[in-house]
């Protein structure tokens, strides 16, 4: 219980981080900071293919994805960048307050178990769920990554044929 | 029902809704369009954390990873098409900022 508090206690820590610092390469870090102990988190709550699915994915491929936009959308030079963080201070001032006084309403408030939870059968693994009862969902997997490589095909078409221009 | 369980599902629900909280301020308050993808991010991690939550204390981790998978899935062809949108509005503006994206067409 210590550790699963100071492992969610972290990762708050690494998302408002990912909020509120100006360098946005420092966000996209910071957020793969917080994913990367999400990922533990799922470790420790028994999901290691989920876990290991976000490690690998959403720490490793957005990060990268993250980085790729950064560097190639690059606008402000470094004097503007310390003008715009005066600014940014004042819009984002308040978000470390707010989520004190969240966490302060939030722990008056009872979040037990007072109701009966549902019996489920505890003979299903995840292969056999995956591939056989919920094929659904993998048909639907496989059109989204059809419908991504579609996105792709098109936007970044489009940005090359203007840097050829 | 276990106390032990009863003290995890307490300890994270606890924590879920100041990631929602943070996920939706930032959204809210940033000019910066990477920073607006940045707001959605964390907003997904707080429902993953939440499904894989519920998936554990009603000990159905196989239809909660499952769903945790397909989620992924789903959240990263969204980031790789935003990030194209992102790229292809700069390339347009010369800038980040949601303020100049204010020309419709059609």
């Amino acid at each position: 219980m210590t550790i699963d508090l100071i492992l969610l206690i972290s990762m708050t820590i690494a998302m408002i981080f990912a909020v509120i610092r100006s360098s946005l390469l420092l966000s996209a870090i910071s957020l793969a900071f917080g994913s990367a102990i999400l990922s533990v988190l799922m470790f420790r709550l028994s999901s290691p293919i989920a876990a290991v699915f976000e490690l690998s994915v959403c720490v490793g491929l957005i990060t990268v994805i993250f980085v790729s936009v950064i560097a190639l959308t690059r606008t402000l030079s470094p004097e503007e960048e310390d003008q715009k963080k005066k600014e940014r201070i004042r819009r984002f001032w308040l978000l470390p307050v707010l989520v004190i006084i969240s966490a302060i309403v939030l722990y008056y408030v009872n979040f037990g178990i007072n109701f009966q939870l549902p019996d489920v059968p505890q003979n299903l693994s995840l292969r056999n769920l995956m591939w056989d009862i919920r094929q659904t969902d993998m048909i639907g997997q496989v059109i989204i990554l059809l419908t991504g490589v579609f996105a792709v095909a098109v936007l970044y078409k489009n940005g090359k044929k203007k840097n050829k221009e | 029902m276990n106390i032990d369980i009863n003290q995890t599902f307490k300890l994270f629900v606890y924590f879920i809704p100041l990631l929602l909280v943070i996920g939706i301020y930032c959204i809210v308050a940033t000019r910066n369009l990477i920073r607006t993808l940045i707001g959605i991010e964390i907003l997904a991690k707080a429902i993953t954390l939440l499904v894989i939550l519920v998936g554990y204390i009603t000990n159905n981790l196989a239809l909660a990873q499952e769903m945790i998978i397909t989620f992924i899935v789903v959240e990263v062809v969204l980031m790789v098409a935003a990030a194209g949108v992102v790229i292809n509005i700069f390339n347009k503006t010369k800038s980040l900022d949601v303020r100049n994206i204010r020309e419709l067409k059609g």
